[in-house]
């Protein structure tokens, strides 16, 4: 737990993170130093001892990201935290995450790209990447963070859904959000819930490390406690060991895909603001989402029946509060700090007349309130 | 003692479900394979404490045939995963099986880092000089001169010196081996293995198929006997000019040195911070 639980704090998002993974379970932190992600290493490196956790910075993004899925591997709820050019380096072995089903967060501060980019600007333009950026079909779940408090609360439950999916969460923040300090009213204990991964209770002969139960998640056990068994980056079967027969390499990519299928419901997250009887919607994530909730206020005392859709989960991508928006609205403003990366998948669920609109900036600068304002008003 | 081979057979091996290993005829990959499972059986650890990761490649598969907890990482990372496993659990017995293109190609820059850290961590490096499992393309050890299929005109490049890195790098304990002196390994992998720090034993093994087949060297029989013909104690190698050493395998302990251990100075830390707390 974190000692600021139930407490007011003035935090920066990257400082909020930590507490919130902290206040999840997580005792583990491997990670490489890259702007703006770098104080979430920090603060783990100071806090981390006093809990019995461990904090260890590693060569490169790579071994990171191997040190965490390790820990994990050995039952330690743990993390990693970066910028692009170190998110990219992870993507081999994010996807040995998602092949070996082993549960953990990564998040990543988003910077202006491609390449090294502009280190100290905001940019959402690794929301695509942090959806197929591994190779193969794979399972995954992308979280967006807009505020210092959500960096908090989406953190811890990015950590519950891991453990319950056995599936690697990705958490989107923005060099806004990291930097922005705020005052906020942390959660007590009591009010934080903690899921852990559920463990084999079978006798050791009888563990199937890869049979999932009815929701398709196999109970997982922790090196060292008797469960003695295989884990590989090789597609497995039940067992855990290297098949190349087509009915089991089959019922791998089911059972991995259907496990978050089967979780949707609860996966898919967003907040909504004004959307009773609005004429015209903004869906929006990250730190854009707030500027866009000042905006739609402002159409409102204008008198435009104007909505928010915020996006937390970007992916498997919240259909179910999308769709009927688009059912119910004449247009939609998708404003984000990249090409159109989320617009795309609006346009994809998109069975409806309603006009879906881009605004974009990849200026490396915020999307301000006024310029979300000027375009809901042409919609 | 001597534990025949019938019963660590028994004892160690998943026998049950995943034979027969990939591995062709000859291959010096189960000479350190049973190297490590006497060596294991020797020191009597619990199957439940030992972790045995690997990264891809022959050596790769290793850990699939064995009955620990294992771990088939991905390529060249596999201390990286064997790092957070000690960290996170320090009572287990924790080691990485790699090749020579493993650790010292795509995992060089984990492998010099592991060695620095000095974790309480055991690596093996099976060094056949060869990309064995893509076909035989060179490797970081593929001596100069030598053919592969990519370079079949003569290797233009110089070869690594696994161990003499890994002492330079900064590894607590350091010993290399053939894969014709067994004895010798099985002694090396129990000291490696007992040894607090970050150790690293690297055993001179034959691909005849991908790197003996193309340089004349016979099969795995006559590249066997040239470790023996060419093998030369550290002792010996000492006393031995660079000309004179030239195409020799020094074997034996190449450091022994006692050195703060970063897991043991973690929990110190640790302690620390919660006293303060308290």
């Amino acid at each position: 737990m974190s000692d600021l639980n139930g407490t007011r704090q003035l935090l920066q998002g990257n400082e909020a993170v930590v507490h919130g993974a902290l206040a999840a379970g997580c005792r583990f932190f491997a990670g490489y130093p890259i702007t703006p992600a770098s104080e979430i290493a920090e603060l783990f490196s100071i806090l981390l001892p006093a809990c019995d956790g461990t904090f260890i910075q590693m060569e490169d993004e790579i071994a990171g990201m191997g040190a965490v899925i390790g820990a994990s591997l050995a039952g330690v709820k743990a993390m990693t935290a970066t910028s692009g050019p170190g998110f990219s380096l992870m993507q081999e072995n994010l996807g040995f995450a998602c092949c070996a089903e082993v549960p953990c967060v990564i998040a990543n501060v988003m910077r202006g790209g491609p390449s090294t980019g502009l280190p100290t600007s905001p940019a959402q333009g690794d929301v695509q990447m942090a959806r197929w950026g591994t190779h193969g079909d794979h399972p995954i779940i992308v979280l967006a963070l807009s505020s210092v408090i959500d960096s908090f609360t989406i953190t811890a439950k990015a950590f519950n859904l891991s453990e319950k999916y056995r599936v690697p969460v990705i958490l989107l923040s923005d060099e806004v959000v990291a930097h922005t300090r705020e005052c906020v009213e942390l959660p007590s204990t009591d009010e934080i819930r903690v899921v852990d991964r559920i463990r084999p209770s079978v006798p050791p002969d009888w563990y199937t490390p890869y049979e999932g139960d009815a929701r398709g998640v196999p109970p997982m056990a922790s090196f060292g406690d008797g469960y003695r068994h295989h884990v590989t980056g090789l597609i497995h079967d039940k067992q855990g060991f290297p098949t190349q027969n087509s009915s089991e390499i089959e019922a791998f990519h089911l059972r991995l895909a259907h496990k978050i299928t089967r979780g949707f419901p609860e996966i898919q997250m967003s907040r909504e603001f004004f959307l009773d009887d609005a004429e015209v919607a903004v869906i929006a994530y990250g730190s854009v989402a707030r500027s866009s909730l000042r905006a739609v206020q402002d159409a409102r005392k204008n008198g435009i029946k104007a909505g928010l859709l915020q996006l937390i989960t970007l992916f498997p991508f919240p259909r179910g509060y999308v769709s009927p928006l688009l059912s119910q609205c004449r247009a939609v403003l998708v404003p984000e700090m990249n090409m159109g990366q989320i617009s795309r998948e609006v346009h994809r669920v998109n069975q409806t007349e309603c006009r879906i609109v881009k605004h974009n900036r990849i200026d490396g600068q915020f999307i301000t309130p006024t310029e979300i304002y000027k375009q809901l008003i042409k919609l | 003692m001597h534990v025949p081979a019938r019963e660590l057979r028994q004892e160690y091996l998943r026998h049950d479900k995943k034979f027969p290993h990939v591995w062709c005829p000859g291959c010096g990959n189960g000479i350190v394979m049973g190297s490590l499972l006497r060596a294991i059986s020797s020191l009597k650890l619990s199957k439940d404490e030992v972790v045995m990761a690997s990264g891809i490649g022959c050596s790769g598969r290793m850990p699939t045939y064995l009955d620990f907890n294992t771990l088939h990482t991905t390529h060249g990372r596999a201390l990286t995963f064997a790092t957070g496993i000690k960290l996170a659990n320090p009572t287990l017995t924790v080691m990485a099986i790699m090749g020579d293109g493993d650790a010292t190609a795509i995992g060089g820059n984990h492998f010099i880092h592991a060695a620095r850290r000095n974790l309480n961590l055991t690596a093996v490096i099976i060094n056949n000089s060869i990309y064995g499992m893509t076909g035989g393309q060179y490797s970081p050890t593929t001596p100069f001169g030598a053919r592969s299929t990519t370079s079949v005109y003569g290797h233009v490049e110089h070869a690594f010196s696994i161990s003499e890195l890994a002492v330079t790098a900064g590894a607590s304990f350091v010993a290399r081996s053939t894969v014709y002196h067994a004895d010798l390994m099985d002694k090396l992998l129990e000291k490696a293995i007992t040894k607090r720090g970050f150790a690293v034993v690297e055993v001179i093994s034959n691909c005849h198929v991908q790197y003996g087949r193309r340089n004349r060297l016979g099969d795995a029989v006559e590249m066997i006997t040239s470790y023996r013909d060419n093998a030369v104690t550290v002792r010996k190698a000492a006393a031995m000019t660079e000309e004179e050493l030239e195409g020799k395998i020094t074997i034996g302990v190449l450091a022994d040195r006692e050195m703060p251990v970063s897991t043991e100075e973690y929990a110190r830390i640790r302690k620390q911070a919660q006293e303060k707390k308290k």
